[in-house]
């Protein structure tokens, strides 16, 4: 799929998502881990791929540590399997566009931080959820599997795996955005300008310019 | 779902249409930007060929890579240089007010918004920074947005957004002396998780919190996020009104106060709202609270023992083991004692006037540890000034501490102000993330300004009732 966020026109569809993929292990996985703040001390998302998870991945001396990420098996993994609350913390949308820009076409995990999923959506990535046992037993089968591929099908709301189908959940509103192709929401709301300046002249506070 | 709350009545008057995808077209009543999360954004809409519709209600100011210490320009760091650079043209190209150093009005976004008096009562703000949801103490509608988003509403004005639900969180009775906001709202997240809040909205309210300055307030609602909140708020009353009177906005201006008062009344919740879920906090069990850590739900009373992982919910288990070794702390143990090599009193939590009164008190008179470094980063330029003018930056100085220009800082270590190594931080930020403070074995410890204060004095944790000077609040 192409999940160009600043292609103009109408936004593509994406309805599945097939690839390798690659766990990462962990509640509560912040934005902070994601990508380290000092990363984001740039004017564009290019090249912020290569920072993923990078305190994580890096030692003081730049030594690898054990993480997925810097295993080769993964290096060409699109589907990104994560545990409970991944990505909480900041609003940075540096974190997707950092997992994107390493090549996650899709998440799965527990849950996803609200603001994180909604950068995701932004950017055409689904984040579908499915109980901690699901998870769990994805997570080892692509720890067996790295070659293997997954199919995260957002529009019949399905993962399958292997020989394995399992049902997962995608939130009503990001289905709907990504199966339509409607994720781009700036053409669609710029399209309702007469109902925008409406609702701005009932407001008692807004003094507009125009 | 809820009715007749401050969250439903803002909403209502905000949505401007229903999208293909169900979520609402919401109108943004005010945008603010910063130098971290906005340039992409400007680049997309001109990639775009796209204006930004409204700069009139969008204001901008530069707080996360601005230098606590030396501000001259160009800046020491070329990176931060060049976010400031293309922040200044991107503005000057817009035509949107910068609250840039140079006006005397910079400082951290969620404390200037308010100090300037363009955070009002039901208007819906958003900025590209998950602790907008400060601005929810003047009883506004305000939610950090990620950079996609920025782009939305810089073309449009308007943001896409799903209606959520509404919980409110009542807090009885009265704050006992050493016990701030702050605590309250660690206490919060300790009991309902850092995933607790999600798809809700938080509505503060109760004794515990009308009783609280309008700074208090802002310190609760600025943590929501923590909560996994993406908002809260609290009910405009006669302290958000008094505030709001003294600021640039109205009190040159009456006329346009007492327009607007009626509607900032009008859109109160009900006596009668429903919501989704109600929590009720007993303010008075309260003491000053403590993480213990790695994220803001592992609070404790400062005399509290650090629980045992088995003791937690299953799935906090692991990261509280995980945490635990990072910050070396045992179960059982209390953190009173846990010795700190640095302490920060900064960031849109706690580095309003209110919270460096109540931490000079703790000083005065007193000096630093001869082990730790100690700093305060006012949340702005107005706060700093103010403060010196009273003399309380003094009294920081005489005691040891470094007393900077105002920026985020060591809240999350994106300019020069960082910990190394392993140092442990006693801190008034609001997020104790392993490599938050700019060194990834740095070790965090939140806590109320007065708090940290004690522990700039002592060098360790300390309970602050245990100090003379406390101030109830
Ligand atoms: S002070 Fe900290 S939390 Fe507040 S805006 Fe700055 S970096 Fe974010």
């Amino acid at each position: 799929m192409s999940a160009d966020a600043e292609s103009d026109g109408p936004a593509d569809t994406v309805r599945h998502i097939s690839g390798t993929g690659v766990p990462v292990r962990g509640n509560d996985i912040d934005t902070d881990q994601i990508i380290p703040a000092r990363f984001m001390k740039v004017v564009t998302f290019d090249g912020l791929g290569q920072f993923s998870f990078f305190d994580q991945r890096f030692g003081d001396d730049d030594e690898e540590k054990a993480h997925s990420f810097n295993e080769d098996r993964f290096r060409d993994s699109s589907v990104l399997v994560v545990n409970a609350n991944f990505g909480c913390g900041s609003s940075r949308e540096h974190a997707p566009q950092a997992l994107m820009r390493w090549g996650i076409d899709a998440l799965v995990g527990e849950s996803f931080a609200e603001i994180f999923a909604g950068n995701c959506l932004a950017l055409g990535i689904p984040t579908v959820t499915a109980d901690s046992e699901t998870i769990e037993a994805l997570q080892a089968w692509v720890d067996e599997n790295p070659d293997g591929d997954i199919d995260v099908d957002v529009e019949a709301e399905t993962v399958t795996y292997g020989e394995t189908t399992v049902e997962v959940e995608v939130d009503d509103a990001q289905r709907k955005a990504l199966v339509e192709g409607v994720w781009d929401t700036t053409a669609l709301m710029k399209s309702n300008k007469n109902a925008v300046r409406e609702t701005a002249e009932s407001l008692p506070y807004v003094e507009t310019d125009d | 779902m809820s009715e007749g709350t401050l969250y439903d009545k803002v909403w209502d008057r905000h949505a401007v249409a229903e999208l293909p995808t169900g979520q609402t077209q919401l109108f943004v009543g005010l945008h603010l930007i910063h130098e971290v999360t906005s340039p992409q954004a400007f680049g997309m809409l001109r990639e775009r060929d796209m204006e930004v519709a409204y700069p009139e209600l969008t204001h901008a100011t530069v707080d996360h890579i601005v230098p606590t210490a030396d501000q001259s320009r160009p800046y020491g760091d070329d990176a931060a240089e060049e976010m400031m650079a293309e922040l200044e043209e991107n503005v000057r190209e817009a035509g949107i007010e910068f609250s840039d150093p140079t006006t005397g009005n910079q400082g951290i976004v969620h404390v200037i918004g308010p100090e300037q008096g363009i955070t009002q009562p039901g208007k819906t703000i958003v900025c590209g920074d998950s602790h907008t949801s400060t601005h929810g103490a003047f009883g506004s509608l305000a939610f950090g947005i990620g950079t996609s988003q920025i782009r939305d509403v810089l073309a449009t004005g308007c943001v896409a957004m799903e209606k959520q639900k509404v919980r409110k969180i009542e807090v009885t009775g009265e704050l006992s002396e050493g016990v701030e906001a702050k605590d309250i709202i660690l206490e919060v997240i300790r009991r309902l998780g850092t995933d607790g809040g999600v798809g809700y909205v938080y509505e503060y309210a109760g004794e515990a919190i009308e009783s609280l300055d309008i700074e208090g307030r802002m310190s609760i609602c600025n943590m929501s996020i923590e909560g996994g909140a993406r908002a809260g708020y609290v009910n405009p009353d006669e302290t958000t009104y008094e505030w709001l009177a003294e600021t640039d906005e109205f009190a040159d201006d009456p006329e346009k106060f007492e327009r607007l008062k009626p509607y900032w009344e009008s859109i109160r919740s009900e006596d009668d709202a429903e919501y989704d879920d109600v929590v009720v906090v007993d303010g008075d069990e309260l003491e000053p609270t403590v993480t213990w850590g790695t994220t803001p739900g592992q609070g404790v009373g400062v005399t509290q023992p650090i629980p045992a992982p088995e003791e937690l919910p299953e799935e906090k288990q692991d990261t509280a083991r995980m945490s635990q070794k990072h910050m070396g702390v045992d179960p059982g143990d209390t953190m009173e004692g846990y010795d700190i090599d640095v302490a920060f009193l900064g960031s849109c939590t706690n580095a309003r006037l209110p919270d460096l009164r109540r931490a000079a008190k703790i000083v005065e008179g007193r000096e630093v540890h001869p082990d730790v470094r100690a700093m305060v980063v006012p949340g702005s330029q107005r706060v700093q000034e103010q403060a010196e003018k009273e003399g309380l930056a003094d009294v920081f100085r005489e005691a040891g501490f470094d007393w900077r220009n105002a920026g985020c800082s060591m809240c999350l270590g994106m300019n020069e102000d960082q910990l190394e190594g392993d140092e442990a931080c006693a801190s008034s930020s609001n997020r104790n993330f392993i490599g938050r403070q700019g060194s990834k074995d740095g070790r965090t410890v939140l806590m109320n300004p007065q708090m940290v204060a004690a522990a700039a004095i002592e060098g360790k944790v300390t309970d602050v009732r245990n100090l003379s000077e406390v101030t109830t609040v």
